[in-house]
Protein backbone atom coordinates (compact mmCIF):
# COMPACT_ATOMS: atom_id res chain seq x y z
CA UNK A 1 0.00 0.00 0.00
CA UNK A 2 1.42 3.35 -0.99
CA UNK A 3 -0.92 5.56 0.94
CA UNK A 4 -2.97 4.54 3.96
CA UNK A 5 -5.50 6.72 5.78
CA UNK A 6 -6.49 5.34 9.17
CA UNK A 7 -9.44 6.75 11.10
CA UNK A 8 -8.64 10.17 9.72
CA UNK A 9 -10.57 13.00 11.29
CA UNK A 10 -10.63 16.75 10.86
CA UNK A 11 -12.70 19.02 13.00
CA UNK A 12 -12.21 22.75 12.44
CA UNK A 13 -12.40 24.81 15.61
CA UNK A 14 -15.11 27.11 14.39
CA UNK A 15 -17.45 24.44 12.99
CA UNK A 16 -20.04 22.43 14.85
CA UNK A 17 -19.39 19.04 13.33
CA UNK A 18 -16.33 17.28 12.01
CA UNK A 19 -15.57 17.98 8.35
CA UNK A 20 -14.02 14.56 7.97
CA UNK A 21 -14.78 11.60 10.17
CA UNK A 22 -13.27 8.13 10.45
CA UNK A 23 -11.83 8.11 6.95
CA UNK A 24 -10.23 4.73 6.19
CA UNK A 25 -8.71 4.34 2.78
CA UNK A 26 -5.85 2.39 1.28
CA UNK A 27 -4.37 3.36 -2.04
CA UNK A 28 -2.09 1.01 -3.90
CA UNK A 29 1.00 2.03 -5.75
CA UNK A 30 0.08 2.93 -9.33
CA UNK A 31 -3.58 3.32 -8.51
CA UNK A 32 -5.76 6.20 -9.66
CA UNK A 33 -8.27 7.07 -6.95
CA UNK A 34 -10.91 9.76 -7.34
CA UNK A 35 -12.68 11.42 -4.44
CA UNK A 36 -16.08 12.86 -5.31
CA UNK A 37 -18.60 14.77 -3.32
CA UNK A 38 -20.67 17.90 -3.32
CA UNK A 39 -18.97 21.16 -2.43
CA UNK A 40 -18.40 21.46 1.27
CA UNK A 41 -18.08 17.72 1.82
CA UNK A 42 -14.47 18.03 2.89
CA UNK A 43 -12.79 16.59 -0.20
CA UNK A 44 -10.33 19.45 -0.47
CA UNK A 45 -9.68 19.21 3.25
CA UNK A 46 -8.84 15.55 2.73
CA UNK A 47 -6.31 16.48 0.08
CA UNK A 48 -4.79 19.19 2.27
CA UNK A 49 -4.38 16.68 5.07
CA UNK A 50 -2.61 14.20 2.82
CA UNK A 51 -0.48 17.03 1.40
CA UNK A 52 0.46 18.00 4.95
CA UNK A 53 -0.81 21.54 4.49
CA UNK A 54 -3.25 20.95 7.32
CA UNK A 55 -2.99 18.79 10.41
CA UNK A 56 -5.60 16.12 11.19
CA UNK A 57 -7.52 16.24 14.48
CA UNK A 58 -7.28 12.48 14.72
CA UNK A 59 -6.15 9.37 12.90
CA UNK A 60 -3.11 8.73 10.80
CA UNK A 61 -1.78 9.14 7.29
CA UNK A 62 0.91 6.67 6.28
CA UNK A 63 2.96 6.95 3.12
CA UNK A 64 4.94 3.77 2.45
CA UNK A 65 4.52 2.96 6.13
CA UNK A 66 5.82 6.31 7.38
CA UNK A 67 3.58 8.81 9.07
CA UNK A 68 2.99 12.02 7.14
CA UNK A 69 4.06 15.07 9.07
CA UNK A 70 3.93 18.32 7.12
CA UNK A 71 4.21 18.96 3.40
CA UNK A 72 6.86 17.33 1.22
CA UNK A 73 7.98 16.64 -2.34
CA UNK A 74 6.79 13.03 -2.09
CA UNK A 75 3.21 14.37 -2.23
CA UNK A 76 3.19 17.10 -4.86
CA UNK A 77 -0.10 18.89 -5.37
CA UNK A 78 -1.60 20.13 -8.60
CA UNK A 79 -4.02 22.88 -7.64
CA UNK A 80 -7.24 24.11 -9.17
CA UNK A 81 -5.60 27.47 -9.77
CA UNK A 82 -2.39 26.50 -11.50
CA UNK A 83 -0.01 27.82 -8.83
CA UNK A 84 2.65 28.60 -11.41
CA UNK A 85 5.11 31.39 -10.68
CA UNK A 86 4.55 34.44 -12.91
CA UNK A 87 8.18 35.53 -12.65
CA UNK A 88 9.32 32.33 -14.38
CA UNK A 89 8.58 31.16 -17.91
CA UNK A 90 7.03 27.80 -18.79
CA UNK A 91 10.13 25.62 -18.66
CA UNK A 92 11.54 27.40 -15.61
CA UNK A 93 8.27 26.64 -13.84
CA UNK A 94 8.49 23.00 -14.85
CA UNK A 95 12.05 22.80 -13.51
CA UNK A 96 11.20 24.52 -10.22
CA UNK A 97 10.75 21.43 -8.07
CA UNK A 98 13.82 19.73 -9.54
CA UNK A 99 15.84 22.87 -8.84
CA UNK A 100 14.77 22.75 -5.19
CA UNK A 101 15.76 19.10 -5.03
CA UNK A 102 19.19 19.90 -6.45
CA UNK A 103 18.80 17.84 -9.62
CA UNK A 104 21.77 18.49 -12.00
CA UNK A 105 21.00 21.11 -14.64
CA UNK A 106 21.32 18.80 -17.63
CA UNK A 107 18.93 16.32 -16.11
CA UNK A 108 16.50 19.14 -15.26
CA UNK A 109 16.51 20.20 -18.90
CA UNK A 110 16.07 16.66 -20.20
CA UNK A 111 13.27 15.78 -17.84
CA UNK A 112 11.50 19.10 -18.26
CA UNK A 113 11.53 18.68 -22.05
CA UNK A 114 10.35 15.09 -21.73
CA UNK A 115 7.27 16.09 -19.74
CA UNK A 116 6.66 19.26 -21.77
CA UNK A 117 6.50 17.03 -24.84
CA UNK A 118 4.14 14.72 -22.99
CA UNK A 119 1.73 17.64 -22.41
CA UNK A 120 2.40 19.05 -25.92
CA UNK A 121 3.99 22.28 -24.75
CA UNK A 122 7.52 21.87 -26.08
CA UNK A 123 7.00 24.78 -28.48
CA UNK A 124 5.89 27.06 -25.69
CA UNK A 125 8.73 26.38 -23.29
CA UNK A 126 10.04 29.96 -23.30
CA UNK A 127 6.66 31.65 -23.04
CA UNK A 128 5.86 33.78 -20.02
CA UNK A 129 2.95 32.40 -17.98
CA UNK A 130 0.69 35.36 -18.71
CA UNK A 131 0.89 34.72 -22.43
CA UNK A 132 -0.46 31.18 -22.40
CA UNK A 133 -4.08 30.06 -22.01
CA UNK A 134 -5.67 28.61 -18.90
CA UNK A 135 -5.52 25.12 -20.36
CA UNK A 136 -1.83 25.49 -21.18
CA UNK A 137 -1.17 26.71 -17.65
CA UNK A 138 -2.73 23.55 -16.25
CA UNK A 139 -0.64 21.48 -18.67
CA UNK A 140 2.45 23.29 -17.40
CA UNK A 141 1.38 22.60 -13.83
CA UNK A 142 0.84 18.94 -14.75
CA UNK A 143 4.30 18.71 -16.33
CA UNK A 144 5.79 20.31 -13.23
CA UNK A 145 3.98 17.85 -10.97
CA UNK A 146 5.13 14.89 -13.08
CA UNK A 147 8.81 15.89 -12.85
CA UNK A 148 8.65 15.53 -9.08
CA UNK A 149 8.37 11.73 -9.21
CA UNK A 150 6.25 11.93 -6.09
CA UNK A 151 5.09 8.77 -4.40
CA UNK A 152 1.58 10.13 -4.69
CA UNK A 153 0.38 12.90 -6.96
CA UNK A 154 -2.41 14.93 -5.41
CA UNK A 155 -4.80 16.73 -7.74
CA UNK A 156 -7.25 19.22 -6.34
CA UNK A 157 -9.94 19.74 -9.01
CA UNK A 158 -7.23 20.59 -11.52
CA UNK A 159 -9.57 21.03 -14.48
CA UNK A 160 -12.61 22.59 -12.86
CA UNK A 161 -11.62 26.20 -13.47
CA UNK A 162 -11.35 25.54 -17.22
CA UNK A 163 -14.06 25.67 -19.86
CA UNK A 164 -15.82 22.38 -20.55
CA UNK A 165 -14.05 21.68 -23.83
CA UNK A 166 -10.55 22.30 -22.49
CA UNK A 167 -11.35 20.38 -19.35
CA UNK A 168 -12.53 17.34 -21.36
CA UNK A 169 -9.47 17.49 -23.55
CA UNK A 170 -7.16 17.63 -20.55
CA UNK A 171 -8.76 14.71 -18.79
CA UNK A 172 -8.33 12.63 -21.95
CA UNK A 173 -4.67 13.55 -21.90
CA UNK A 174 -4.37 12.81 -18.22
CA UNK A 175 -5.80 9.36 -18.89
CA UNK A 176 -3.21 8.80 -21.61
CA UNK A 177 -0.38 10.14 -19.43
CA UNK A 178 -1.46 7.97 -16.53
CA UNK A 179 -1.49 4.92 -18.80
CA UNK A 180 2.08 5.81 -19.84
CA UNK A 181 3.49 6.67 -16.43
CA UNK A 182 1.37 4.66 -13.94
CA UNK A 183 1.74 7.30 -11.27
CA UNK A 184 -0.18 6.92 -8.03
CA UNK A 185 -2.82 9.63 -8.13
CA UNK A 186 -5.34 10.93 -5.63
CA UNK A 187 -7.74 13.07 -7.61
CA UNK A 188 -10.36 15.34 -6.10
CA UNK A 189 -13.36 16.34 -8.19
CA UNK A 190 -16.99 17.36 -7.86
CA UNK A 191 -17.77 15.75 -11.20
CA UNK A 192 -18.91 12.14 -11.09
CA UNK A 193 -18.30 11.86 -14.80
CA UNK A 194 -14.70 12.94 -14.41
CA UNK A 195 -14.21 10.52 -11.51
CA UNK A 196 -15.66 7.57 -13.40
CA UNK A 197 -13.66 8.48 -16.48
CA UNK A 198 -10.33 8.67 -14.69
CA UNK A 199 -10.39 6.53 -11.60
CA UNK A 200 -9.67 2.89 -10.80
CA UNK A 201 -11.84 3.52 -7.80
CA UNK A 202 -14.27 6.28 -6.96
CA UNK A 203 -14.64 7.27 -3.32
CA UNK A 204 -17.81 9.19 -2.54
CA UNK A 205 -17.79 11.40 0.54
CA UNK A 206 -20.93 12.27 2.42
CA UNK A 207 -21.22 15.92 3.37
CA UNK A 208 -23.52 15.19 6.31
CA UNK A 209 -21.36 12.80 8.23
CA UNK A 210 -17.96 13.58 6.78
CA UNK A 211 -17.51 9.87 6.23
CA UNK A 212 -16.89 7.78 3.17
CA UNK A 213 -20.32 6.97 1.76
CA UNK A 214 -19.18 4.37 -0.74
CA UNK A 215 -16.18 3.11 -2.66
CA UNK A 216 -16.86 1.90 -6.18
CA UNK A 217 -14.37 0.08 -8.40
CA UNK A 218 -14.48 1.13 -12.03
CA UNK A 219 -13.69 -1.89 -14.13
CA UNK A 220 -14.15 -0.33 -17.56
CA UNK A 221 -10.94 -0.91 -19.53
CA UNK A 222 -8.91 2.10 -20.66
CA UNK A 223 -8.88 4.13 -22.82
CA UNK A 224 -12.40 4.92 -21.70
CA UNK A 225 -14.97 6.81 -23.72
CA UNK A 226 -17.70 8.89 -22.14
CA UNK A 227 -20.26 7.80 -24.76
CA UNK A 228 -19.75 4.05 -24.41
CA UNK A 229 -22.87 2.33 -23.02
CA UNK A 230 -21.08 0.80 -20.04
CA UNK A 231 -19.64 4.19 -19.09
CA UNK A 232 -22.99 5.93 -19.34
CA UNK A 233 -24.59 3.18 -17.29
CA UNK A 234 -22.00 3.27 -14.53
CA UNK A 235 -21.90 7.05 -14.40
CA UNK A 236 -25.67 7.13 -14.02
CA UNK A 237 -25.59 4.51 -11.31
CA UNK A 238 -22.93 6.32 -9.29
CA UNK A 239 -24.57 9.68 -9.76
CA UNK A 240 -27.80 8.30 -8.32
CA UNK A 241 -25.90 6.83 -5.45
CA UNK A 242 -23.96 10.02 -4.67
CA UNK A 243 -27.05 12.15 -5.07
CA UNK A 244 -29.04 9.86 -2.79
CA UNK A 245 -26.40 10.12 -0.12
CA UNK A 246 -25.97 13.83 -0.50
CA UNK A 247 -29.64 14.55 0.13
CA UNK B 1 5.73 67.74 -24.98
CA UNK B 2 2.38 68.81 -23.52
CA UNK B 3 4.10 68.85 -20.15
CA UNK B 4 6.80 71.25 -21.40
CA UNK B 5 4.21 73.64 -22.82
CA UNK B 6 2.36 73.52 -19.51
CA UNK B 7 5.57 74.36 -17.62
CA UNK B 8 6.36 77.25 -19.97
CA UNK B 9 2.86 78.64 -19.41
CA UNK B 10 3.27 78.21 -15.66
CA UNK B 11 6.59 80.07 -15.64
CA UNK B 12 5.20 82.81 -17.87
CA UNK B 13 2.25 83.24 -15.50
CA UNK B 14 4.63 83.37 -12.55
CA UNK B 15 6.70 86.09 -14.29
CA UNK B 16 3.48 87.94 -15.11
CA UNK B 17 2.32 87.88 -11.49
CA UNK B 18 5.74 89.14 -10.40
CA UNK B 19 5.58 92.10 -12.78
CA UNK B 20 2.08 93.05 -11.79
CA UNK B 21 2.45 92.40 -8.07
CA UNK B 22 5.95 93.74 -7.50
CA UNK B 23 6.88 96.12 -10.34
CA UNK B 24 3.54 97.66 -11.34
CA UNK B 25 1.37 97.65 -8.21
CA UNK B 26 4.11 97.32 -5.59
CA UNK B 27 1.95 94.96 -3.51
CA UNK B 28 4.80 92.65 -2.55
CA UNK B 29 8.38 93.33 -1.48
CA UNK B 30 10.88 92.18 -4.14
CA UNK B 31 13.02 90.39 -1.51
CA UNK B 32 10.06 88.21 -0.51
CA UNK B 33 8.98 87.01 -3.96
CA UNK B 34 11.20 85.12 -6.38
CA UNK B 35 11.05 85.85 -10.07
CA UNK B 36 11.80 83.41 -12.93
CA UNK B 37 14.34 85.72 -14.53
CA UNK B 38 16.12 86.14 -11.17
CA UNK B 39 16.09 82.41 -10.52
CA UNK B 40 17.53 81.77 -13.97
CA UNK B 41 20.24 84.37 -13.37
CA UNK B 42 21.14 82.78 -10.05
CA UNK B 43 21.15 79.39 -11.75
CA UNK B 44 23.75 80.57 -14.28
CA UNK B 45 25.86 82.17 -11.55
CA UNK B 46 25.81 79.17 -9.22
CA UNK B 47 26.53 76.86 -12.12
CA UNK B 48 29.49 78.85 -13.40
CA UNK B 49 31.23 78.97 -10.01
CA UNK B 50 30.51 75.26 -9.49
CA UNK B 51 28.55 75.75 -6.26
CA UNK B 52 25.36 74.22 -7.51
CA UNK B 53 27.05 71.17 -8.97
CA UNK B 54 29.05 70.56 -5.80
CA UNK B 55 26.01 71.02 -3.60
CA UNK B 56 23.87 68.68 -5.71
CA UNK B 57 26.62 66.08 -5.92
CA UNK B 58 27.26 66.15 -2.15
CA UNK B 59 23.57 65.92 -1.33
CA UNK B 60 23.06 63.10 -3.77
CA UNK B 61 26.00 61.15 -2.35
CA UNK B 62 24.78 61.61 1.22
CA UNK B 63 21.28 60.69 0.12
CA UNK B 64 22.48 57.52 -1.55
CA UNK B 65 24.74 56.42 1.32
CA UNK B 66 22.03 57.10 3.90
CA UNK B 67 19.42 55.41 1.75
CA UNK B 68 21.50 52.28 1.18
CA UNK B 69 22.04 51.92 4.94
CA UNK B 70 18.33 52.57 5.50
CA UNK B 71 17.46 49.85 2.96
CA UNK B 72 19.68 47.31 4.71
CA UNK B 73 18.31 48.13 8.15
CA UNK B 74 14.77 48.49 6.85
CA UNK B 75 14.74 45.12 5.09
CA UNK B 76 16.33 43.38 8.08
CA UNK B 77 13.78 44.82 10.52
CA UNK B 78 10.98 44.14 8.06
CA UNK B 79 11.98 40.48 7.70
CA UNK B 80 12.25 40.05 11.47
CA UNK B 81 8.86 41.64 12.05
CA UNK B 82 7.38 39.42 9.39
CA UNK B 83 9.00 36.23 10.58
CA UNK B 84 8.51 36.35 14.35
CA UNK B 85 4.95 36.51 15.60
CA UNK B 86 6.08 38.15 18.82
CA UNK B 87 7.72 41.03 16.95
CA UNK B 88 4.78 41.26 14.57
CA UNK B 89 2.48 41.77 17.51
CA UNK B 90 4.66 44.01 19.64
CA UNK B 91 7.37 45.69 17.58
CA UNK B 92 5.36 46.45 14.45
CA UNK B 93 3.04 48.98 16.13
CA UNK B 94 6.12 50.76 17.49
CA UNK B 95 7.76 50.83 14.06
CA UNK B 96 4.52 52.08 12.53
CA UNK B 97 4.35 54.81 15.14
CA UNK B 98 7.96 55.88 14.73
CA UNK B 99 7.50 55.91 10.98
CA UNK B 100 4.87 58.65 11.29
CA UNK B 101 7.38 60.98 12.98
CA UNK B 102 8.49 63.77 10.66
CA UNK B 103 12.21 63.25 10.08
CA UNK B 104 13.05 66.70 11.42
CA UNK B 105 12.16 65.37 14.88
CA UNK B 106 15.38 63.35 14.79
CA UNK B 107 17.54 66.46 14.35
CA UNK B 108 18.08 67.24 18.08
CA UNK B 109 19.25 63.68 18.76
CA UNK B 110 21.47 63.60 15.72
CA UNK B 111 23.25 66.84 16.72
CA UNK B 112 23.72 65.66 20.31
CA UNK B 113 25.13 62.33 19.22
CA UNK B 114 27.08 63.19 16.08
CA UNK B 115 27.68 66.95 16.21
CA UNK B 116 27.31 69.08 13.10
CA UNK B 117 28.75 66.38 10.86
CA UNK B 118 27.81 64.34 7.82
CA UNK B 119 27.04 61.47 10.17
CA UNK B 120 24.36 63.58 11.82
CA UNK B 121 22.73 64.08 8.42
CA UNK B 122 22.98 60.38 7.60
CA UNK B 123 21.36 59.55 10.92
CA UNK B 124 18.35 61.72 10.06
CA UNK B 125 18.12 60.15 6.60
CA UNK B 126 18.24 56.61 8.01
CA UNK B 127 15.69 57.26 10.72
CA UNK B 128 13.50 59.04 8.20
CA UNK B 129 13.28 56.18 5.72
CA UNK B 130 14.30 52.83 7.24
CA UNK B 131 11.02 52.18 9.03
CA UNK B 132 8.82 52.94 6.06
CA UNK B 133 10.87 50.31 4.21
CA UNK B 134 10.35 47.82 7.07
CA UNK B 135 6.61 48.27 6.90
CA UNK B 136 6.66 47.83 3.12
CA UNK B 137 8.70 44.63 3.38
CA UNK B 138 6.30 43.18 5.93
CA UNK B 139 3.26 44.12 3.84
CA UNK B 140 4.82 42.91 0.59
CA UNK B 141 5.43 39.47 2.08
CA UNK B 142 1.98 39.31 3.64
CA UNK B 143 0.35 40.07 0.32
CA UNK B 144 1.95 37.14 -1.47
CA UNK B 145 -0.73 34.81 -2.82
CA UNK B 146 -0.77 31.78 -0.49
CA UNK B 147 -0.86 29.39 -3.45
CA UNK B 148 2.75 30.23 -4.32
CA UNK B 149 4.07 29.20 -0.93
CA UNK B 150 1.72 26.21 -0.79
CA UNK B 151 2.87 24.99 -4.19
CA UNK B 152 6.52 25.37 -3.17
CA UNK B 153 5.90 23.53 0.11
CA UNK B 154 4.45 20.54 -1.72
CA UNK B 155 7.54 20.57 -3.92
CA UNK B 156 9.73 20.22 -0.86
CA UNK B 157 10.95 23.81 -0.36
CA UNK B 158 13.01 24.41 2.77
CA UNK B 159 12.66 27.70 4.65
CA UNK B 160 15.74 29.14 2.98
CA UNK B 161 14.62 28.02 -0.49
CA UNK B 162 11.21 29.50 0.22
CA UNK B 163 12.71 32.93 0.91
CA UNK B 164 15.06 32.87 -2.07
CA UNK B 165 12.88 31.19 -4.69
CA UNK B 166 9.37 32.24 -3.74
CA UNK B 167 9.01 34.99 -1.14
CA UNK B 168 11.62 37.30 -2.67
CA UNK B 169 10.47 37.12 -6.32
CA UNK B 170 6.78 37.03 -5.40
CA UNK B 171 7.01 40.16 -3.28
CA UNK B 172 9.35 41.98 -5.66
CA UNK B 173 6.83 44.31 -7.34
CA UNK B 174 5.51 45.56 -4.02
CA UNK B 175 9.01 45.61 -2.57
CA UNK B 176 10.22 47.97 -5.31
CA UNK B 177 7.28 50.29 -4.66
CA UNK B 178 8.24 50.28 -1.00
CA UNK B 179 11.86 51.05 -1.84
CA UNK B 180 10.73 53.89 -4.08
CA UNK B 181 8.68 55.35 -1.28
CA UNK B 182 11.65 54.84 1.05
CA UNK B 183 13.80 56.89 -1.31
CA UNK B 184 11.37 59.79 -1.31
CA UNK B 185 11.36 59.71 2.50
CA UNK B 186 15.16 59.60 2.51
CA UNK B 187 15.44 62.53 0.13
CA UNK B 188 13.10 64.66 2.24
CA UNK B 189 14.85 63.67 5.46
CA UNK B 190 18.16 64.60 3.86
CA UNK B 191 16.97 68.17 3.45
CA UNK B 192 15.85 68.33 7.09
CA UNK B 193 19.32 67.19 8.04
CA UNK B 194 21.22 69.42 5.66
CA UNK B 195 19.60 72.70 6.61
CA UNK B 196 21.08 72.39 10.09
CA UNK B 197 24.73 71.84 9.14
CA UNK B 198 27.33 73.93 7.39
CA UNK B 199 28.74 71.21 5.11
CA UNK B 200 28.10 71.99 1.46
CA UNK B 201 24.88 70.58 0.08
CA UNK B 202 21.52 71.62 -1.33
CA UNK B 203 19.96 72.14 2.10
CA UNK B 204 22.85 74.32 3.20
CA UNK B 205 22.73 76.31 -0.08
CA UNK B 206 19.06 76.92 0.53
CA UNK B 207 19.69 78.22 4.05
CA UNK B 208 22.57 80.34 2.72
CA UNK B 209 20.10 81.93 0.32
CA UNK B 210 17.86 82.77 3.26
CA UNK B 211 20.77 84.20 5.24
CA UNK B 212 21.76 86.39 2.28
CA UNK B 213 18.12 87.45 1.82
CA UNK B 214 18.40 86.00 -1.70
CA UNK B 215 14.93 84.59 -2.31
CA UNK B 216 15.83 83.62 -5.87
CA UNK B 217 18.55 81.31 -4.58
CA UNK B 218 16.09 79.74 -2.14
CA UNK B 219 13.66 79.15 -4.98
CA UNK B 220 16.39 77.81 -7.25
CA UNK B 221 17.49 75.24 -4.68
CA UNK B 222 13.88 74.18 -4.14
CA UNK B 223 13.51 73.61 -7.86
CA UNK B 224 16.71 71.57 -7.97
CA UNK B 225 15.57 69.43 -5.02
CA UNK B 226 12.30 68.68 -6.78
CA UNK B 227 14.07 68.01 -10.08
CA UNK B 228 16.53 65.54 -8.53
CA UNK B 229 13.66 63.78 -6.75
CA UNK B 230 11.70 63.44 -9.98
CA UNK B 231 14.70 62.31 -12.04
CA UNK B 232 15.62 59.53 -9.56
CA UNK B 233 11.99 58.42 -9.38
CA UNK B 234 11.41 58.36 -13.15
CA UNK B 235 14.80 57.17 -14.33
CA UNK B 236 15.45 54.48 -11.75
CA UNK B 237 12.48 53.29 -9.72
CA UNK B 238 9.73 53.67 -12.29
CA UNK B 239 11.86 51.96 -14.92
CA UNK B 240 12.52 48.97 -12.66
CA UNK B 241 8.88 48.81 -11.61
CA UNK B 242 7.64 48.83 -15.18
CA UNK B 243 10.11 46.19 -16.25
CA UNK B 244 9.04 43.82 -13.47
CA UNK B 245 5.35 44.32 -14.10
CA UNK B 246 5.76 43.93 -17.85
CA UNK B 247 7.64 40.67 -17.44
CA UNK B 248 4.74 39.30 -15.40
CA UNK B 249 2.09 40.63 -17.74
CA UNK B 250 0.74 43.06 -15.16
CA UNK B 251 1.43 46.28 -17.03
Amino acid sequence: MALVLKGLKKHFENSEKATLNEIDLEIESGEFVCIVGASGCGKSTLLNLVAGLEKPTGGQILLDGEEVNGPGADRTVMFQEHGLFPWLNVIENVKFGMKLAGVPKEEQEKKAMHYLEMVHLQDYKDYPIHQISGGMRQRTALARALTMDSKVLLMDEPFSALDKQTSNRLREELQRIWMETKKTILFITHSVEEAVYLGDRVVALSPDTGRIASIISIDIPRPRHVYSPEFVELRHQIMEQVRGEAV
Amino acid sequence: MGMIIFLVILIAAWQGFYWIGVDVLGLWKPYAVPEPAGVAKRFVELCSDGTLFEATFNSLMRGIVGYVIAVIIGIAVGLLINHFKYLQKNLKPVVLGVQTLPSVCWVPFSILWFGLSTNAILFVVIMGSAFSISISVDNAIKNIQPIYTKAALTMGATKKQMYINVIFPASLPELVSGLKQGWSFAWRALMSGEVMTTSIGLGQTLIMGRDLADINQVMLVMVVIVAVGIIIDKCIFSVIEKRILKKRGLA
